[in-house]
């Protein structure tokens, strides 16, 4: 019975004191997030943490996910089997939604861009107006290994 | 010009935003006031909608609407204005700082040059405040930022102008009427029936019945979609629970903040018990947060353990249920 008390005790309440200190991907900018825990006379207060490891690792897995996607469309595009348009979107961390919504376009266009064919045969507006939403000069869009 | 503003950081960026600018306006209104006042907590898995790449799941109620509900139980009255050209958001917000009125601004984190790079997506539905402009650049108050920033012109135009789902369009907020005192007890009885109602809406999606409904989605990813994709997910709803802005447990910890208040507020003592009940239901999500990411961080996780979760957000589902029933009778 003492024993299951025990535990109990411990579960209840996210004290002050145990409120996480991990080492997380916001320590290293020196960034400090609010929290809310109960201190010793159980009272609702906040606290800074630095960082709670369950959600760095989460946070790492997404950072390598976006990654892996990257990769995966630059090689698609030295292939030939893609346009520059779906690296630089990866890049950018979007998907082709945020992106139409940025060029102006329909979804079905911005994929339709993604054919090289179809891009090739881009207008120098169209081009233009992804250039500036990724923020690079016209010719980086068409090469994607082009130096600035 | 710099408005004379203090600065408090919050967990949360939309109450945040609210109970700093009625700090400013004299009225001393704490987060979790805000918060439970506004009826910012719910559970919601959002179909047909994906955020990187993942199902979207939220421990919160839509951008806005934490403000408006807050004003209009307090009886307070806020001024919303949207814009098509950048150029006239910018005239309004500078017309704004002339007249010593700092205004809350609904922004778009993936541009928002001070936030560490790790936290940058194309998330439309940050809060911040702008107290002041100097030269060429604007003075910022982020409430989840330990100390105030700025943004120049640009770098501010180019957040208030983000694409994508909840943009923004320059969206640009401030009271401008105070009653008297504020109706702080009706309120509060307002906003805990509300978030009442919410969590335990018939709905399959919404609230308690959301929460199980997503612990069976859970059960079925692994066969379903792979371990990876399945992994993925599972880490997403772990950061939409945990990341900079719930307070920890997913709001659930400054929920029960709220109702150890209200309870002095309104002298009623089991508020106070079921304060402690929710910091309990409350480590029942950090549990769960804690498990999830044994499952990631292996990467090659049995299915045993999505099943695991799955059972552990039912028991939550179950909890928030009799703790909701209970709350909605206490008041």
């Amino acid at each position: 019975m003492n024993c299951i008390l025990a535990v109990k005790t411990i579960r209840i309440n996210m004290k002050k004191n145990d409120v996480p200190q991990d080492e997380g991907s916001l320590e290293k900018d020196n960034h400090k997030e609010l929290c809310y825990a109960v201190n010793d006379k159980g009272e609702y207060t906040t606290i800074q943490s630095t960082g709670w490891k369950p959600k760095t690792i989460a946070l790492d897995n997404a950072l390598q996910e976006i990654n892996e996607r990257i990769n995966k469309a630059k090689v698609k595009v030295l292939n030939g089997e893609t346009s520059p348009i779906e690296y630089y979107m990866e890049c950018h961390r979007m998907d082709i939604s945020i992106l139409a919504s940025y060029v102006g376009k329909f979804q079905w266009q911005v994929k339709s861009h993604f054919k090289l064919k179809k891009f090739n045969s881009l207008s120098k507006k169209t081009l233009e107006r992804y250039a500036n939403v990724f923020e690079i000069s016209i010719e980086q869009l068409k090469d994607i290994n082009h130096e600035n | 010009m710099k408005i004379n503003f203090t600065h408090h950081q919050t967990a949360h960026c939309e109450n945040g935003v609210v109970s700093n600018l009625m700090k400013h306006n004299g009225f001393d209104v704490s987060e979790p006031m805000v918060f439970g006042i506004g009826s910012g907590l719910l559970f919601c898995y959002i179909p047909f909608l994906k955020v990187n790449h993942a199902p979207a799941i939220t421990y919160r109620v839509m951008p806005g609407q934490i403000f408006k509900r807050f004003a209009k139980r307090v009886g307070i009255k806020i001024k919303k204005e949207k814009f098509n050209k950048p150029q006239q958001a910018k005239n309004r917000l500078d017309q704004n700082l002339e007249k010593n009125n700092p205004v809350g601004l609904q922004v778009g984190v993936y541009n928002l040059v001070y936030f560490p790079d790790e936290y940058r997506f194309h998330f439309n539905a940050h809060n911040l405040i702008v107290y002041g402009k100097q030269n060429d650049d604007y003075l910022i108050s982020d409430p989840v930022m330990e100390t105030v920033t700025t943004l120049s012109t640009k770098e501010l135009e180019k957040v208030r102008f983000a694409k994508g789902a909840f943009a923004p369009n320059g969206h640009m907020y401030y009271p401008i009427d105070f009653p008297k005192e504020l109706e702080i007890k009706t309120a509060i009885v307002k906003g805990i029936k509300n978030t009442c109602r919410d969590m335990l809406a018939p709905v399959p999606i919404v609230g308690v019945k959301g929460i199980r409904y997503t612990a069976k989605l859970i059960r079925k990813w692994p066969t379903k979609k792979g371990i990876k994709v399945a992994n993925h997910y599972l880490g997403q709803i772990v950061r939409m629970q945990e990341e900079i802005g719930t307070g920890g447990g997913g709001f659930r910890y400054i929920y029960a903040a709220f109702l150890q208040e209200s309870s002095k507020a309104l002298e009623n003592n089991t508020l106070s018990e079921l304060s402690k009940e929710m910091t309990e239901i409350g480590d029942l999500w950090r549990d769960f947060a804690l498990e999830a990411s044994r499952i990631y961080k292996n990467r090659s996780a049995k299915k045993d353990a999505y099943n695991n979760v799955a059972s552990q957000l039912e028991t939550i589902a179950n909890k928030e249920e009799v703790f909701f029933k209970k709350l909605r009778k206490a008041i």
